[in-house]
């Protein structure tokens, strides 16, 4: 196939509209000076990988990146942000000094992950593209055939949620509290 | 050939629909608001503009929006600031797409399989562009608008998602217009039996709204305006009605998913315009009691809203699935 044949196709020309700033907004988000900045570049990475990922039909998988990276993630990554620190412009703190390493690491998992589709589907192309996958498949296959590798999941999220709990909560001592009920007269005293 | 034009000139007549109705619903309910708080507080509200009844208030409010100078605070961030004001309106435009009008072919604008989901997910775009209103503002009252819209939305959008599931697993779709099928199959809306899932609903949606008692992004007694301090002319038109349209769409998906949408006692299904007519009864009786709400209730405080969450919606609404699920398998 030459790259003629490639660019007449429709869908071809709907992944480069979406592939393209995806990539741009992904070297944004690495290389921003400014926190806020990479994280809605990141907004918009996402969003334009959820295009992509209606582009072949799977909906579900789509919408929930949305609602759980766009709607839940960023926003509290933004929350993060503003509620400790929120510059407005360049940041002289924040450094790229690891770039290096970073940049090897992420080759890494990119080559093994498109070896490894490669590897297992070499030519095989999804069918029907454009056919959305039913949700009830999906459903169907999360909780019958791969019921055991989702509760196991669910398990280890459940356990780092209680462990986050644990850590992030400090129980006040009853010398914490005197000091505070000391503190709280005299604010009340002046 | 003809069917990619077949297809192109659907979708642009689809775009016209949206680009139509949301400057028109924000209007007719920005009148609404006006005129009912005017009557609530025992005073006559816009009366000169367009003779009887001051009806083209809101058209004059528009236009002295649009002419305004377009201003941008020198310490801002100027492209985040510029941009902020669009998501929550693209927000409201993505909702309208997936409101059932009818059982006519029609009927709806696209339906989606994952409909209802695709709504909740998608609504989730005026957080982020509250968010970034607030921090490009460059203004301390309009971070802690920011923050506080952030955190509200964050824990209303659970009770909002855990009121829906009792929904579905009912209709056993997500499909708008087969929740609106399965409705009028039994001819019962699910109020009914999702009573505990609708006043979770409602209360969740009043929220994701600000609208008062939940306020406190806004609360213009702390924070002058919270996000929408430093915006004028045009921007702040657009914050506007991406807030009058969000209370009209709110609605009607309350109403598509526990009031029957367009489906009522005797009232034909398959007919467009009857259709719009009961939706749009349906919606404004639930737009009438948030505005109602908003001139009779005091706000709430920070902390008596995330315990409202945390405490009590989140579980309830737990309950209300487990309970949903256990009679969907027994009965």
């Amino acid at each position: 196939m030459t790259f003629g044949d490639w660019i007449s196709e429709p869908t071809n020309w709907a992944f480069l509209v979406m592939a393209i700033p995806l990539v741009l907004a992904a070297w944004r988000v690495v290389t921003s000076r400014n926190v806020v900045h990479a994280a809605l570049s990141l907004v918009f990475a996402l969003a334009a990988l959820a295009g992509l990922f209606i582009l072949l039909g799977a909906e579900f998988v789509a919408w929930v990146l949305v609602l759980v990276y766009i709607g839940a993630v960023i926003v509290l990554f933004l929350f993060g942000i503003m509620i400790t620190r929120a510059p407005i412009g360049m940041e002289a703190e924040l450094s790229h000094n690891k770039r290096w390493p970073a940049a090897l690491s992420a080759l890494a998992i990119f080559v093994t992950t498109s070896w490894l589709s490669v590897d297992a589907f070499g030519t095989t192309k999804i069918v029907d593209v454009g056919v959305p996958t039913s949700t009830e498949i999906i459903g169907r296959s999360l909780l019958g055939q791969f019921v055991l590798p989702f509760e196991a999941v669910g398990f280890l999220l459940l356990a780092a949620l209680i462990g986050g709990v644990t850590l992030a909560r400090r129980d006040d001592t009853p010398a914490d509290e005197e000091a505070r009920e000391a503190t709280a007269d005299a604010e009340a005293k002046t | 050939m003809t069917l990619a034009i077949v297809f192109w000139a659907e979708l642009a007549i689809k775009i016209g629909i949206i680009a139509v109705a949301v400057p028109a619903i924000g209007m007719v309910l920005g009148f609404a608001e006006m005129k009912l708080s005017a009557h609530m507080q025992s005073r006559i509200g816009p009366y000169f503009a367009g003779g009887r009844f001051g009806w083209m208030q809101l058209m004059a409010d528009g236009l002295k929006f649009m002419q305004k100078e377009d201003i941008i605070p020198a310490d801002a961030d100027r492209p985040v600031f510029r941009w902020a004001p669009a998501l929550p309106l693209i927000g409201t435009m993505a909702l309208l797409v997936i409101i059932p009008i009818s059982a006519a072919e029609f009927g709806i604008i696209q339906d989606l399989e994952v409909g209802i989901f695709y709504a909740l997910a998608i609504s989730s775009l005026s957080t982020i562009g509250v968010l970034m209103a607030g921090w490009s503002s460059a203004n301390k009252y309009s971070l802690m608008g920011g923050l506080r819209a952030a955190g509200q939305l964050i824990a209303y959008e659970l009770p909002l998602v855990l009121a829906v599931v009792g929904v579905v697993i009912q209709a056993g779709t997500m499909s708008m217009q087969g929740i609106v099928e399965a409705q009028t199959a039994q001819a019962w809306p699910y109020v009914v039996t999702q009573f505990l899932g609708f006043a979770i609903f409602f209360v969740a949606a009043l929220a994701e709204l600000n609208r008062i008692p939940f306020d406190m992004p806004i609360a213009e007694s702390e924070l002058v305006m919270g996000y929408v301090t430093e915006y004028s002319g045009f921007r702040f038109l657009f914050f506007f009605l991406a807030e009058y349209v969000n209370m009209f769409t709110m609605s009607a998906i309350a109403v598509t998913l526990f009031l029957g949408g367009y489906w009522f006692w005797g009232i034909p299904t398959d007919s467009a315009l009857l259709g719009v007519i009961v939706l749009l009864a349906k919606s404004f009786v639930l737009v009438f009691i948030m505005i109602w709400f908003r001139w009779t209730f005091p706000r709430f405080r920070e902390d008596q809203l995330q315990t409202l969450a945390w405490k009590w919606l989140i579980p309830l609404a737990v309950l209300n699935v487990i309970a949903t699920g256990a009679f969907k398998v027994l009965l």
